[in-house]
Formats: structure tokens, sequence, C-alpha cells
């Protein structure tokens, strides 16, 4: 992947939901965004902005219904179903706000798990998810299961599984939004470390403007438009 | 991602959930143990009737009299109706002496003995308090070949005994220690014989070994009043049952080497030609090989009538499968979303959940085959009878258990593949 290769290029992305024929519901009109190796971008809006239909093809889980999509330089709209697994499984790592981890599986499996899907060997992939545990904070947690754990634990064992295939994005969806507000600036620290020691890509999509405003880059969205962009206060600007 | 994830996936997703587990395989427990306990029986039953039938001889031929089929003409309105056993022909409708003397000259070389008996009857033996029951037998030298005999002692009916109509007699070993407690005590011994309201008289010339242990009548009745076979001269016979000249039936035994099936039609063919021109009676033949396989199939049959009925508690049980498999894909939707999420291809997610349909009927069928071989052999041992689990069966069991996993696991799994992970990960 060369530097200078966006992570993100979008152009004119139209996401349509037809319930029926004659009310086709357009929740997204023609987004424009680009995002580049290394940045922090936060994307903000009221609930019903799109935010999360953008998220969705932001994270391939859907396909744009017009525009073009393109992560680092591969064309989501083109990509068939089993591309689209094969590029979250190496491309993007998923932070949801409600952690989805499996529920029967200890901390280090389900670190594991998108190394299963890349076809990793299992003493790869344990010695990896083990080493991204440390990296999180939760080398001692290994062996439990996430009802052993508190949300924060919870989330930053997410975390570790977002990072499991090296990916050049990190997408976060209301990392916060389960968390109260001391646990949420652990995450929050986590996220700026990942992003200042490993140079991670990520993209936080939030309705807190706090915590948008650590971030490099704040996009607002309202009613399926970016409607304001501008600088974040950064890293300075937390206490 | 390997078998061995899948496999050690879905065992962690059943221990999850024992009890639905169990519940869930109950069914196909059920099913399997049903079959293997019966088939165990059936095979244990099968298995010491052929060993005791093979017991008297496989390359034996029968060949016997039979009543013809008659459609018309028939003036005692017989109609028509196959007829087996003691009928009543006339004298010069048996098979003859020189029918059997030139049976004898023409496949001298193919044979290695010919037996044609008269059955006396079923007669009983008192001595000194203790009575033995006999069913008693005239026969030829031939008898020793054709019944397999085992001579313990003394020597068996012979030619002289035939044409001079001795009162010889061949008891079994049972009988001779039974009535005078050793075999060496009951050789000379005189016996009388109370045989159809009469008292005949014998002498023991001879003594058998009888195998308890694989004869099937032992098996079947008291053993404390059985009934054994006592040889006596076949001309002394027909001489006490005042029966006319010639046979009914009479027994062969193929050489060494000789092709029961081949001499089976030729003495078919041998013995009918004296019969083409006789109304009512023809000859059939027949060897012990196509009587036991007449049993096998009969048996066979039973056996497609159990496999229909297990098929059936198999299906509902499958059924059963498919249920909790929809209702665990339900529950389990957000993981489904998140695997997919996390890149999971549709390939991956039915493969997982095909695994643990297969891992609940795979383990059911375990079950079910040690359950259906332990109530089985205790069956067969109640019985009597040596347990003879099949293997075949069992393996099939198995392999038969895992193929309805896949059947009645696919629905689901193809249902949780193809879930869109957008709605699966908002599911709650």
């Amino acid at each position: 992947m060369s530097a200078a290769q966006p992570v993100i290029v979008m152009q004119g992305i139209v996401k349509r939901y037809s319930i029926g024929k004659p009310n086709e519901l357009e929740i997204l009109h023609g987004i424009d965004l680009q995002v580049e190796p290394g940045e922090f971008v936060a994307i903000v809006g009221e609930s019903g902005s799109g935010k999360s239909t953008m998220m969705n093809i932001l994270g391939a889980l859907d396909r744009p219904t017009e525009g073009h999509y393109k992560l680092n330089g591969v064309d989501i709209q083109t990509a068939g179903d089993k591309e689209l697994a094969n590029i979250r499984n190496r491309q993007i790592g998923f932070v949801f706000q409600t952690f989805n981890l499996i529920g029967r599986m200890s901390a280090l499996k389900n670190v594991e798990l998108p190394m299963l899907y890349a076809g990793m060997t299992a003493r790869e992939r344990s010695q990896r998810a083990a080493e991204l545990l440390d990296l999180v904070g939760m080398s001692e947690r290994k062996k439990h299961q996430p009802n052993e754990l508190s949300g924060g634990q919870k989330q930053r064992v997410a975390i570790a599984r977002a990072m499991a295939n090296d990916p050049s994005l990190i997408l976060a969806d209301e990392p916060t939004g389960a968390l109260d507000t001391a646990t949420s600036r652990v995450v929050m620290d986590l996220f700026h470390k990942l992003h200042e020691e490993q140079h991670k890509t990520i993209v936080l999509i939030t309705h807190n403007p706090e915590l948008a405003e650590e971030t490099q880059r704040v996009i607002t969205l309202r009613d399926g438009q970016i409607v304001n962009v501008r600088k974040g206060a950064g890293v300075h600007g937390r206490a | 991602m390997g078998v061995l994830d899948n496999i050690l996936m879905a065992l962690s997703s059943l221990k999850a959930n024992k009890m639905r587990s169990l519940l869930t395989m109950l069914g196909i427990i059920i099913g399997i143990s049903a079959v293997i306990a019966i088939m165990t029986v059936g095979d244990s039953l099968t298995g010491s009737i052929t060993d005791s039938m093979s017991g008297m001889g496989a390359s034996n031929i029968t060949v016997s009299l039979q009543k013809k089929s008659s459609t018309s003409s028939n003036s005692d309105g017989g109609g028509r109706v196959l007829m087996f056993g003691p009928s009543n022909p006339d004298e010069e409708d048996l098979i003859s002496e020189a029918m059997i003397t030139e049976y004898r000259s023409l496949f001298g070389s193919r044979i290695t003995a010919l037996s044609c008996s008269e059955n006396v009857g079923s007669g009983t033996i008192s001595q000194a308090g203790v009575s033995g029951s006999v069913s008693v037998s005239g026969v030829n030298p031939d008898a020793l070949t054709v019944e397999d005999l085992d001579m313990i002692t003394g020597r068996f009916i012979n030619e002289k005994d035939n044409t001079q109509t001795k009162r010889s007699a061949v008891i079994s070993d049972y009988l001779a220690e039974k009535l005078y407690g050793s075999v060496e005590k009951a050789m000379g011994e005189k016996l009388e014989v109370s045989l159809n309201n009469d008292v005949q008289v014998f002498y023991v010339v001879g003594i058998y070994h009888y195998d308890t242990s694989s004869s099937m009548m032992a098996a079947l009745s008291d053993s404390d009043n059985l009934s054994t076979s006592m040889y006596v001269p076949v001309a002394t016979a027909k001489k006490i049952t005042q029966a006319s000249q010639g046979y009914q039936s009479v027994t062969v035994v193929g050489a060494a080497g000789e092709d029961v099936d081949t001499l089976l039609s030729d003495t078919e063919a041998f013995f009918t030609s004296f019969y083409t021109h006789n109304d009512s009676y023809t000859i059939s033949a027949l060897s012990m090989k196509e009587m036991l396989e007449t049993m096998t199939e009969m048996l066979d049959t039973v056996k497609v009538a159990i496999a229909s009925i297990a098929a059936i508690s198999l299906l509902v049980g499958g059924i059963g499968v498919m249920n909790i498999m929809l209702v665990s894909i339900t529950e389990r939707t957000r993981e489904i979303g998140t695997r997919k999420a996390l890149g999971a291809p549709n390939l991956a997610i039915r493969i997982q959940f095909i695994i643990e349909a297969m891992i609940i009927c795979m383990i059911a069928g375990l079950s079910g085959v040690l359950l259906g071989v332990a109530m089985g052999a205790g069956a067969a041992n109640l019985l009597g009878y040596p347990a003879k689990p099949s293997a075949a069966a069992c393996a099939l069991a198995v392999g038969f258990s895992m193929v309805i996993g896949v059947f009645f696991g696919y629905y689901p799994a193809n249902k949780a593949a193809k879930l869109d992970p957008i709605d699966a990960l908002r599911y709650e």
C-alpha cells in the first residue's frame, strides 16, 4: 500500500431503500469523502442523519446505490459478497457500541475469530491474539468469557479483535455509547494510542461532540449530506 | 478455517445448551437404539438357526414326492392345493427301489451317500424308573453320512441289518447316559420302546454323539425331556409300520467338489422323468442351501420392515434437529451478524451450522448404537442365544444419522448463511 493512496475515496454516494415502488427512501444524497492513511476522523450527526447507513457502506456491509466507493483502491460497488467478506476480514476492523463479543468464547478466542476466517494456523492465532490483548491491557483476562468482563473490558477486547488482521481502517460505531464517562476515557485513550503508536486510520462515528473534538477532523452529517468539515482540536484538546 | 475449528465450535455451543441438546438427540437415540437392538437380536437368532441348519449339511439334497396341483379333471376335488408332507400316495406313486438303484448306477460317482428313510414315530423308553423320548427313524447305512453323525462307540446300521430286518438300534449318547448312566453300559442293551400303542424291542448296536449346544431343538425344548433320534434299519421300520414298498423322500449327499445346484437339477430331472405320466404326483428336489436361503429371505423381509419403522422415527428425530437448529439460529442472529462483519463468508456460516447439526446427530447416533447393542445383547442373552451385534449395522446407523444431520441441518444453515449482516447485527 503506497502512502500516497487514500484509504477511503467516496464520490457521489447515494443510498436509497425501496419500501414499495412509489415511495423510495433516499438516506444519503451524494456524499464525497476522502480519508488519508493515518488519519483519525470523526463523523457526527443526530439520529436520522444517515450515520448508520454511512457506517454500513464504509464498513463494506452494504453497497451504495449510486456513486463510487474505493477502499484502498478496491471498488466496493462491483465486489461480490465473497469479496466483500474478504475485504471486511482483511481491511476493516469493526468496533461496535454493543461490543458484539461471542458469548461462549473466551476473550482470546474472540480476538482469534477474524484470524480464523483469514485462515491462520491455531498457533499463529493464539500468539497474535495474546499480543493484541496485551496491547489493550487485557492480558490478565485472556481466559475470561465476555459475561465475566465489565463493559470497558469488553470494549477493549473488541478493539483487540478489530486489530486482529492488521486492518487499514478501524471503524468504530459509537464505541463509548454504552459506557460511563470514566470508561469512555479509557477506550478513547486506547484509540489515540492506536492512532499515534500504530499509525492506524480510524473513523469514529459518534453523536458525542466532545469526543469528536478530540479527533483531527470532524465531519458533520445532516439529512444525508455532509454539512460541515472542520479541524478537530486534536489530541491536545483532551484533559 | 478448518473442520476441527468447526467441530470445537459446535461442541462448545452444544455444551452451552446441555439439556436442549440432549432432548434434541433423544429422538435419534431412541430410533437408532431400537433398530440396533432388534437387529442384534435378529442377527443372533439367524446366526444360531443358520449354524444348526448348516450342521445338518448344506450340501444335502432332499428329493420328495409332491402332489401335483390339479386344476380340472381331479375327481377328489382337491382343487388347487399344493400339498407337502404326508399325503396318501399309492404304492406305484412312491419312489421305488428300482429308481434308486438306477439313480445310484447313473450318479454313483457324483454322490457320496443316498439315504432313504421311513419315519416310524415318537416313542418312549423306560428303564429303571427313568424314561427317555426318542423319535424313531428307519434308515439305510448311508444315513450316517447324510445325517452327519459322529459315532462314539459300536457301529451304525449296516446292509445286513436291512436284508435280515434285524432289531438293531443306534441311540444318542444323551439317551444312553440318561437311561444307563454311561455309554459303555448301554451297549448291547435291550430297549423296549413304546411306539404307537405297541411295544417294540430293539438292541443297542451303536451310540452317536448328540450335540446339544448347536441344536435348535435343544435350545427350544425343555432339556429334561429332550427327544433324540433313534435309528433302526429301514426294512425293520417298514415291517413295523406296514408301509408299502418305496419312499416318499430320499436324501442325497453330493460328492466333494460337486456343484450342489447342478446336482440338484440333474437329480430332479432324473426322478421327474418317472412321473411324466403320473397325474397326481411329481418330484421336487430341495437343497439345504435353498432352505437356508428361503429362511434368510424371510428374515431379511422382517429386517426391511423394522428398517422402515426406524426410518420414520429417524425422520421425526431429524425434524426435531431441524427445529432446534432454527431456534438456535434465531437466538444467535447477532452472533451470525458479528461473524459476517468480521469477514466470515456465507460458506463458512453454512458449514458451521451443518457441522453443528451433524455433530448432534453423530453423538446421538453413537449413543443410540451403544444403547442398542447393550439392549440387544441383554435380550439375546435372555433368550439364550449368543449376542451377535452387527458391525455393519452399527457403522451404517452412525453414518445414516450423520446424513440426517446434513439433510436436516442444511435448511437452517442456509438460512443463517443468507442473513443480511446489517439486519443480523441490529437484531434484538
